[in-house]
């Protein structure tokens, strides 16, 4: 075939969707895509979606993985609603994602998938390549799994293997549909594969580049798209996960306190990244200790504080609320901990993988007695770092458990991150005090009420702690009535402290007008994507945007005076909502909803803010 | 490198070990030798006061802690375990003892009780086993034996009671012994043993709840008793017991069997040997699980097998490693691995 003439058009952003059986390598695929256009200066989000079985029947609807990937000239804040360019490998991947791609979508199928065997496992009555699903969009029917084979044919690598690679030849496709330097793909695939497994590194490559040539000679591709680098951007950048991000702000946490860094840790779904993470970062002397339940994992982590470490658990939701006991005993104890709960849907195991802002009331809430803790909330997967590092921060400096909210989308979807200097971070001052100092445990700071902090092993400061009710100052145990009240009273006092030493609350556009749009954590990208374009069209919404939720910024009232209506969006029933209505009554809260084990749709916001300012 | 820092001519008195709280445990109370023996030993294992750290859960035991001017966490309900291999795990120079009861670690804390043994974390558990729920007033525990009569068993308990020892052995322990509270110069040694091995040590101590389970262990401490009814086991020496000592071990196929020495031919040479370091557990599984009226119940120091290491020196064994394997010496690098620049 000779080669033909192809057009390039430049676009803004594109968004990407990789889709397939849950074995086929389609979370690599997206992952390796990402940080090709990373490379190439885009701006970027991510966001995988595959089901909580490993590997769900194939060819099922229920087995299908997909990765979305949003890709930009200009900045970009979601993985983007629909898809301009679907991948499907199968016909249960294109029947799950039809509904999630723009008309005129480029759709690229494995063609070789596409006969009545999968189309009965994906629940089609009909061909759907016959009866009009896909009219109006521009298909590929690529022979994927064959010309696959034929490229690895000669290496001698077993069956299973070769048809593995397939996903490296749908890859090779987009590389050539968005002017990708294929350079990056393969120095990924030998990252990944590298000197330990040579002939599949080879192997990948070669389906890579087998893909490329084919979408370059086929007639149904004559346009390729140039998504140019993002402007106005400069520094240090690179790709990361909310997960990953996580973990490592905690590391900058310690290494600015100069402490060791210690996790207690179960497994569990969505949140387990983190512990997998630092269990590689010993060398930085990060000790990770898996437990054998929830409850092993905060009190070791309550034990490592006591003891000096800069002490972490990480959990979702079931976890968090297996762990309420102790981090009660964190409370009563007045010891640094930072809580991280990677929140999913819920109740019981609810939805493992899908996410939710679930946890909100349980993290202010969910503990017996008067059990006040800090609460604080990322909103980007990036941000995390911030967070995580901030939550650190927090509890080591004031003595006091912080819970860290994320949620399944911030900890597995990415984004680009400007890399920080740790060396100008921040730097984090716990209470030590000398060795023979003039001690009484619970003696505090006036300024923040943190009390103290000696460590088991300085000379002339032993001291007993524990669940009991402390008496003031001494640490003694004590039932006394009113030094119980005065204790609840001075918990609650030294976390509403920190309202001093966290930022005010910014909103994203004008500081008054017709509505304010109001979220917290996770849900950002999708907020500010729909107000953003709202403002574009000259309507006066402004966003508020929650990190700190206890206490909450000091200027939360001033902001909400100056808007003629405010609308709190959560994923959830409202929690947040009915947070505000505890914490300022005097204003009005609309509501806007949706408890899915989806992201909000930047489309269906704007629907909602166009009917509160049409009134 | 986990062994504690010992320090010559410390010479700390009984008396630096006593906190200025009251104690509020009932008159004759078990625990009140317990205490006492503890502050003996660590007269006389030499440590650094500020590095001792005791750690407990929930229950009249768990008080522990409050009673002694050392280092203290007392935590929740069947926590301690967690809690003391954080403690540990975050400072291996420290002496860590964790105190708990029949209901904090046999129940409420069972799964962190046989992990903590698993991991082989080096510190001192101390058990204090008088077979009753105390503090909440007079219900069964995992170790009241099957059929008594409680506040929450009117009509007799239907459930098998565990054996501590039993439980450490399934979850590999390295060391175990049994005491009764009776004897406060062998509770001495044998809790001196405890801290001298490098893993963790289980002592169970056989203690009396003077108020809902008053005389539970009277068949073993008894003083007209005892010494029929108690095998004091000791590392190297036969096992014999009995006011004559005319009594003795043997293995008679794969079970232990009681025999007389002088009847039937037997003689001093066919009663077992003790032998606390043998990796192989079998026959300290054997001892751990006698019971009235079959046999003696075995006391003192029953495995200490430093057969395996301790987490925590493993641990610093991969963190050492690592640092000098991964050539990564900032954080930055980390961060900036996979980054590019924008100009």
């Amino acid at each position: 075939m000779s080669k033909k003439v192809s057009k390039v058009i430049e676009v803004d952003a594109v968004v990407v969707k990789f889709a397939g059986d849950s074995g086929d390598g389609m979370q690599l695929s997206g992952n390796q895509f990402s940080d090709t256009s990373a490379f190439a200066g885009n701006d970027l989000a991510t966001f995988p979606d595959y089901p909580s079985e490993i590997r769900a029947p194939q060819g099922t609807v229920a087995g299908v993985s997909g990765f979305q990937l949003h890709i930009g000239h200009k900045e970009v804040d979601t993985p983007g609603d629909l898809a301009d360019v679907l991948i499907a490998l199968n016909p249960a991947a294109l029947k799950a994602n039809m509904k999630w791609v723009k008309p005129g979508a480029t759709i690229i199928i494995d063609i070789d998938n596409f006969d009545n065997k999968y189309y009965k496992k994906a629940g089609y009555i009909e061909d759907p390549l016959g009866d009009g699903t896909l009219d109006g969009h521009n298909v590929v029917k690529a022979p994927i799994t064959q010309l696959s084979r034929a490229t690895v044919a000669d290496l001698g690598i077993d069956a299973k293997s070769a048809d593995r690679t397939k996903n490296q030849f749908a890859l090779g496709i987009l590389y050539w549909l968005f002017n990708k330097d294929l350079k990056f793909g393969n120095e990924f695939i030998e990252n990944k594969f590298g000197d330990k497994k040579p002939l599949l590194a080879e192997a990948n490559k070669r389906v890579l580049r087998a893909g490329y040539n084919y979408a370059e000679t086929v007639e149904a591709l004559r346009t390729t798209y140039q998504i140019n680098p993002i402007k106005n951007r400069k520094g240090r950048f690179r790709n990361i996960t909310g997960n990953i991000a996580t973990a490592w702000g905690l590391m900058a946490a310690a290494e600015r306190a100069g402490m060791e860094l210690f996790l207690g840790s179960y497994p569990i779904t969505p949140a387990t990244e983190i512990l997998q993470e630092l269990a590689k970062m010993k060398h930085f002397g990060v000790k990770t200790f898996q437990a054998e339940d929830e409850l092993a994992g905060i009190n070791a982590a309550i034990g490592a504080s006591f003891a000096g470490d800069f002490a972490v658990t990480s959990t979702s939701g079931p976890g968090l609320a297996l762990k309420s006991e102790a981090v009660g005993l964190a409370v009563i104890t007045e010891l640094p901990l930072v809580i991280i709960d990677v929140q999913r849907g819920g109740p019981a195991t609810g939805l493992p993988t899908k996410p939710e802002q679930a946890d909100l009331m349980q993290a202010l809430f969910g503990r017996n007695g008067e059990s006040p803790c800090i609460v604080i909330a990322a909103s980007t997967p990036a941000n995390c770092f911030h967070y995580a590092f901030m939550a650190g921060k927090i509890a080591l400096e004031h003595m006091t458990p912080v819970i860290l909210l994320t949620d399944g989308y911030l900890a597995n979807g990415s984004e680009l991150w400007n890399v920080p200097v740790v060396k100008e971070m921040p730097e984090i001052h716990p209470p030590f005090v000398e060795d023979n100092s003039d001690y009484q445990p619970y003696e505090r700071n006036p300024e923040n009420l943190a009390r103290r902090w000696a460590l088991p092993g300085q000379a002339g400061m032993r001291h007993r702690i524990g669940g009991l009710e402390k008496e003031d100052i001494t640490g003694d145990v004590s039932h006394n009535p009113y030094n119980h009240e005065r204790m609840v009273h001075l918990r609650e006092e030294k976390v509403q402290k920190v309202v001093d030493y966290i930022p005010e609350l910014k909103v994203t556009g004008e500081d008054s007008g017709e509505l304010l749009v109001v979220g917290w954590g996770g849900s950002y990208g999708a907020l500010v994507s729909a107000v953003r374009d709202l403002q574009e069209e000259g309507k006066k919404v402004s966003l508020a945007q929650f990190n700190y939720i206890k206490p909450l910024p000091k200027n939360t009232a001033e902001v909400f005076s100056k808007f003629k209506s405010i609308i709190v969006c959560e994923l959830n029933m409202g929690q947040f909502a009915n947070y505000l209505r505890m914490t300022h009554p005097e204003f009005n809260y609309l509501q806007h909803n949706k408890i899915q084990g989806l992201p909000f749709m930047i489309f269906e916001l704007k629907e909602k803010f166009n009917q509160i300012l049409e009134g | 490198m986990t062994e504690v820092i010992k320090v010559d001519q410390l010479q700390n008195t009984k008396a630096d070990f006593k906190s200025d709280q009251v104690i509020k445990w009932c008159a004759g109370c078990g625990d009140f030798a317990i205490l006492s023996a503890i502050q003996s030993t660590l007269v006389e294992s030499n440590v650094r006061k500020e590095d001792v750290v005791f750690v407990s859960g929930i229950g009249c035991s768990s008080r522990f802690p409050y009673y002694m001017n050392t280092y203290g966490f007392h935590g929740l309900h069947g926590r301690g375990a967690a809690i003391a291999s954080g403690i540990k795990v975050a400072n291996p120079k420290l002496d860590v003892w964790h105190i708990t009861g029949d209901g904090d670690s046999m129940a409420i804390g069972g799964n962190h009780f046989i992990h903590l043994i698993r991991r082989n974390i080096d510190m001192n558990v101390i058990l204090f086993n008088n077979k009753i729920y105390g503090l909440t007033k007079g219900q069964y525990s995992p170790t009241t034996p099957r059929g008594s009569i409680t506040k929450s068993s009117p009509d007799g308990t239907i459930e098998n009671p565990f054996k501590p020892g039993e439980l450490t052995m399934g979850a590999q322990g390295s060391f175990f012994a049994r005491v009764v509270d009776t004897e406060p110069k062998r509770m001495k040694e044998v809790f001196l043993e405890a801290t001298k091995h490098r893993g963790t040590s289980v002592v169970e101590v056989l203690q009396n709840c003077v108020i809902f389970n008053n005389r539970i262990h009277s068949e073993i401490t008894g003083k007209d008793v005892r010494d029929d009814h108690q095998i004091h086991l000791e590392h190297g020496k036969p096992m014999v017991f009995g006011k004559e000592k005319n009594k003795g071990l043997v293995l008679k196929g794969s079970r232990l069997e009681v025999v007389t020495i002088g009847k039937n031919g037997i003689t001093e040479k066919d009663i077992l040997v003790h032998d606390v370091h043998s990796p192989d557990d079998t026959t300290h599984y054997m001892l751990v699980r006698m019971t009235l009226p079959e046999y003696p119940v075995a006391t003192g120091v029953i495995r200490a097998c430093e057969c395996s290491n301790t987490y925590e020196a493993e641990l610093e064994f991969q963190v050492e490693r690592a640092k000098k394997k991964v050539g990564m010496n900032s954080l930055q690098e980390l961060l900036e691995e996979k980054s590019f620049i924008v100009d």
